[in-house]
């Protein structure tokens, strides 16, 4: 079907495309890789202008000897963890109720998918002063009505929070997309499941599941994209304090707070290997869902 | 009596339902109610929940501390305007990537999802030198642009997984037809495709509103949208529950506003290719 | 609409042509501090004055930091004017990236900017940014509840007359706690108060060689009194407690007693937004009898960029902000509590503000604060609540996210004490000090 003619059209049309992203990673990634090769404190004075001094993997060396490493690279992972397991899970428990009969489904959709559209900035601010706040939070009044000893969620339990926080503003995404495959399930087939007397979770899990597959694969890589750069909670709640301090988080320290360009950048070069070693993990495991 | 019973599930399911989409939306609830308390009401104990003297001046307050209008107009303007461009640059990729697929258009794909992996702060020094260099620092031009290319990746794969469930057949036909490969993505694809452009451009501009790193880090006055905004009220001094929320509202309620509106195109075409 | 925009116009045209001056649009990053909004409220003062516009580019304190060192460091030219505190101001003076402040007017009156303020805005005897307001930090307590616990407040307590007051007014039952102090992780926060403490129980961030000093006996002392202070009058999860929420709770009366910044005096005091507001006495920053009290030495500063545009416009701003004008024009609109404290000498001078309870104490905290000689031991560098070289931010806020895991209860203070040495030495050693 394909002739010469419309393939060539084709590269021509997906030129743009392809060589601004090119240019949007190049660009950046090469300045990221030239930086961590050097010394560049720019509160010291380097700069580009200046020229700035070769130090070789030093940076590499630095940024993976300090302490802050390991523990960044776990809380990376258990956040994303976390959040994938609370949304997918809830997710397709949400979207099966959603999908029953009900009244007012449209209003109740509406409420549930409200979350995503808050800025994650705003969605921080409220958890933590309006909800989580050990004195003036509203959990704490609950706490307290029930006559227990309220909790400093952001201290004592700072990553379940943060992987709360998380999850209510992308369960909603999840929701969704869940819903809109349950909705495309063959009816006929359940009922013929259902005449055959299979029992509902029987159902649910050699009917609905499979058919689900493929939605699921697609919340997870969707969100793993966004959520191995989540930032904004992290600052706004704990500033990466009581083990919240992801590998993005660090390396935001390093550049901003303790303005090392050049250790941030090489802290930047292991993010983005970390990044695609999910990213390989993903697709090895989901891949197949995914014929693209 | 089978009547009965589907009815008697269907109130359960209703108020289940209910329940569940009343607790997810409580904090923004809670937000919208405690912007209209004063300061003192805002941290009464107990809580109070609709009791209190509707008032106002959080709003005023906010209003003659900030320039809402100017930040509300960027933010339309730069999440309007990159995912717009970013659907026109898209279009057409999307187009030959789903119907004149090669054996590299899974990898070319996975490749643009990719670029999203990249951390923002690590390459925040270049950007931010790259910008000066250019004068692109603190213009609507410059992040409409960097927000265009965050987002150009999912764009690309929505419209794609959108296009790839139209039947080539139609195509086909036009092209007997004589159409030129112009006039098969303006008149035949395009109209076809109306349904997953609307959904593509909802999410985007959703994405887009809320990107609070480089909206943040690339402006100062002149460009700086609603989440600049929000970050001049996130710890101010003293009691300050009512007029965060005032704030909070005010920044999210344009966005929460659209979305509802249009949460169908939205739902419609959300599926990333998930249903078959 | 039409009218009223070409009136205005017309008369900022005569006021340029009357000045001589070509009328700019300067902008100004700045901090969201109540009195840094309420500056922002009297821009048409400043614009009346001399034709120009200010556009304003406020954020939250961590936000700005981060913005404005990106843009100096890389010579961004984003801002004509960046509010900055007397940490930043001799780093970035001393590599030239601020405008020296040396051509100041005749009415301005520099020598009237309090010594102690002076000295820490300066590099090599230059001044690089205008205080608009300074503050030591003192202790802020209850006189009801004090009087009800049966104690009186020496005008420089102890820490350890501080530990039993505090146990004493503290009352579960009723959410009063003894003591709030700051545990929130930054060095800006926590970071500020903890190296305070340290310094009145004689310990010090470096040995004259630059060696972190973490595994010395007084930081265990200080670290060990602190926590143990607060977990038997502190408020619950104080670990994310700081200036903001502090103060917060004081005003709700559930704190006893507070140690924080000076400017915090007349947000307790205005009975607007302090429920305890007639109830506040004041006292000196608490010391244990080794010569230096825990009090530090912090000023909100204009400094004006090298690469900005607009030096001539800006430093006009600066001069109308930092001036005593200013401090009149507040004065006269919201009464003499409200005015920005702790930059100039003539201000504790005046007759009228002396009447404000806070003003002397303020006045004696600012100077009991010794920037060049802050600690009992000899130290390399200046600076009170904070090391005056570019890696100390950094540092300093990694150290205090360890300690604040220890007020959580998530670790001992022997091991955030190990940590914060290696971590500190470690990042000297990157540096280039060790």
């Amino acid at each position: 079907m394909a002739t010469q003619h419309s393939r060539s059209a084709a590269r021509l049309m997906m030129a743009p495309a392809v060589v601004l992203l090119l240019g949007w990673m190049l660009i950046p990634l090469s300045m990221t890789l030239f930086f961590s090769f050097k010394k560049y404190l720019p509160l010291r004075g380097d700069s580009m202008a200046n020229g700035l001094e070769w130090v070789g993997f030093a940076n590499y060396a630095r940024f993976v000897g300090s302490s802050a490493f390991w523990p960044s690279v776990q809380a990376t992972l258990v956040i994303v963890g976390g959040v994938l397991v609370i949304t997918v899970v809830l997710g397709v428990l949400l979207a099966l109720l959603l999908n029953q009969p009900m009244w007012g489904q449209g209003v109740v959709r509406i409420l549930v998918i409200a979350p995503f559209f808050v800025m994650p900035t705003v969605s921080a601010l409220v958890w933590k002063n309006m909800f989580m706040d050990p004195t003036n939070g509203l959990l704490a009044y609950l706490w307290k009505f029930f006559g227990a000893e309220p909790i400093a969620w952001l201290s004592q339990a700072s990553l379940p929070s943060l992987i709360m926080i998380v999850s209510w503003q992308w369960l909603p995404f999840a929701t969704l997309i869940l819903l809109t495959a349950i909705q495309s399930l063959d009816g006929e087939q359940l009922e013929a499941a259902e005449m055959d007397g299979a029992p509902s979770i029987k159902r649910f899990w050699f009917i609905v599941l499979p058919h689900l597959s493929r939605a699921i694969t697609i919340v997870i890589l969707i969100q793993t994209i966004f959520l191995l750069a989540i930032f904004a909670e992290i600052f706004v709640t704990t500033g990466g304090a009581f083990g919240t301090k992801t590998l993005s988080y660090l390396i935001f320290q390093r550049v901003l707070e303790s303005q090392n360009v050049g250790l941030g950048s090489a802290g930047g070069v292991y993010a983005i290997i970390l990044a695609n070693i999910v990213a390989i993990f993903l697709m090895r495991i989901v891949g197949k869902n995914l014929d693209a | 009596m089978a009547r009965s019973v589907t009815q008697n599930r269907k109130i359960i399911n209703t108020s289940a339902a209910w329940a569940v989409g009343l607790l997810i939306f409580f904090p923004i609830l809670w937000t919208i109610l405690t912007s209209f308390k004063t300061e003192a009401q805002a941290i009464s104990d107990p809580p109070v929940f609709l009791a209190f003297d509707w008032t106002l001046e959080n709003y005023g307050a906010v209003m003659e501390r900030s320039n809402y209008a100017r930040f509300l107009w960027n933010s339309i303007v730069i999440a309007g305007g990159s995912t717009i461009l970013g659907i026109i640059i898209a279009v057409p990729a999307a187009w030959s990537m789903a119907f004149v697929p090669s054996k590299r258009t899974k990898d070319i794909l996975l490749w643009m999802l990719s670029t999203k992996m990249l951390p923002a702060v690590g390459v925040l020094y270049p950007i931010y030198l790259l910008f000066i260099k250019l004068g692109l620092l603190d213009t609507k031009f410059g992040l409409t642009i960097v927000l265009m290319l965050i987002n150009l990746p999912i764009i690309v794969w929505m419209l794609y997984t959108y296009f790839k469930e139209i039947p080539g057949e139609i195509l086909e036909a036009a092209r007997m037809d004589g159409a030129s490969l112009k006039e098969e993505v303006l008149y035949v694809l395009t109209p076809m495709a109306i349904p997953g452009i609307a959904s593509t451009l909802l999410l985007n501009v959703i994405l887009a509103w809320n990107e609070a790193f480089w909206t943040l880090n690339l402006t100062a006055a002149k460009a700086a949208p609603l989440t600049a905004f929000i970050a001049s009220y996130s710890s101010p001094e003293g009691l300050f529950y009512a007029k965060l929320s005032a704030a909070s509202t005010m920044a999210i309620a344009p966005i929460l506003i659209l979305g509802w509106f249009s949460q169908k195109q939205l739902v419609s075409g959300l599926t990333f290719g998930a249903v078959k | 609409m039409y009218l009223k925009a070409s009136l205005g116009a017309a008369t900022a045209m005569a006021l340029v042509m009357g000045s001589g001056a070509i009328a700019d649009t300067i902008t100004i990053a700045t901090v969201n501090n109540g009195d840094m909004i309420r500056m922002q409220g009297y821009t048409d003062d400043f614009t009346a004055k001399t034709g120009h516009e200010v556009e304003w580019v406020t954020l939250e304190e961590n936000v700005l930091r981060q913005r404005v060192t990106t843009d100096i460091s890389t010579k961004g030219g984003a801002f004509d004017i960046m509010t900055i505190g007397m940490y930043e101001t001799p780093i970035w003076g001393a590599n030239g990236w601020l405008v020296p402040l040396d051509g100041l007017s005749e009415e301005y009156d520099v020598d009237d900017i309090l010594p102690a303020m002076r000295a820490g805005l300066s590099h090599d005897g230059t001044l690089y940014a205008a205080p608009f307001y300074g503050e030591s930090s003192m202790v802020m307590y209850r006189k009801d509840l004090m009087e009800k616990a049966g104690l009186e407040m020496p005008d420089a307590p102890t820490w350890e007359f501080i530990r039993e007051a505090a146990a004493a007014m503290t009352d579960r039952d009723n959410e009063i706690n003894g003591i709030c102090l700051r545990g929130k992780a930054g060095w800006g926060e926590g970071g500020a108060f903890i190296t305070v403490t340290g310094n009145s129980f004689g310990a010090r961030w470096f040995d004259e060689d630059w060696n972190a000093q973490f595994d010395q006996p007084e930081w265990a002392d200080a670290l060990n009194f602190f926590v143990g202070m607060m977990e038997e009058s502190g408020p619950p999860g104080y670990a994310t407690n700081g200036f903001n929420e502090n103060l917060s709770l004081f005003q709700q009366g559930k704190c006893g007693m507070w140690i924080d910044a000076t400017v915090a005096a007349s947000f307790v005091t205005n009975p607007e937004d302090s429920t305890v507001a007639d109830q506040v006495g004041f006292a000196l920053a608490p010391n244990t009898g080794l010569g230096k009290n825990a009090n530090w030495l912090w000023a909100w500063a204009l400094a004006i960029p090298a690469g900005s545009q607009k030096v001539d416009a800006a430093q006009e701003f600066l001069e109308w902000a930092t001036s005593k004008d200013y401090i009149e024009l507040v004065a006269a609109n919201e009464g003499w509590a409200n005015v920005p404290p702790g930059a100039r000498t003539s201000l504790y001078a005046n007759p009228e503000y002396q009447a404000v309870p806070f003003a002397q104490m303020t006045l004696d905290s600012i100077n009991a604060a010794d920037p060049q000689n802050p600690t009992v031991k000899p130290v390399p560098y200046v600076g009170v609540q904070f090391v005056a070289i570019p890696e100390f931010a950094g540092i300093a806020t990694e150290v205090s996210q360890e300690f604040s895991a220890v007020y959580a209860g998530q670790q001992t203070v022997e091991e955030a004490l190990e940590k914060a040495q290696a971590l500190t030495n470690d990042a000297m050693e990157a540096a280039g000090y060790r």
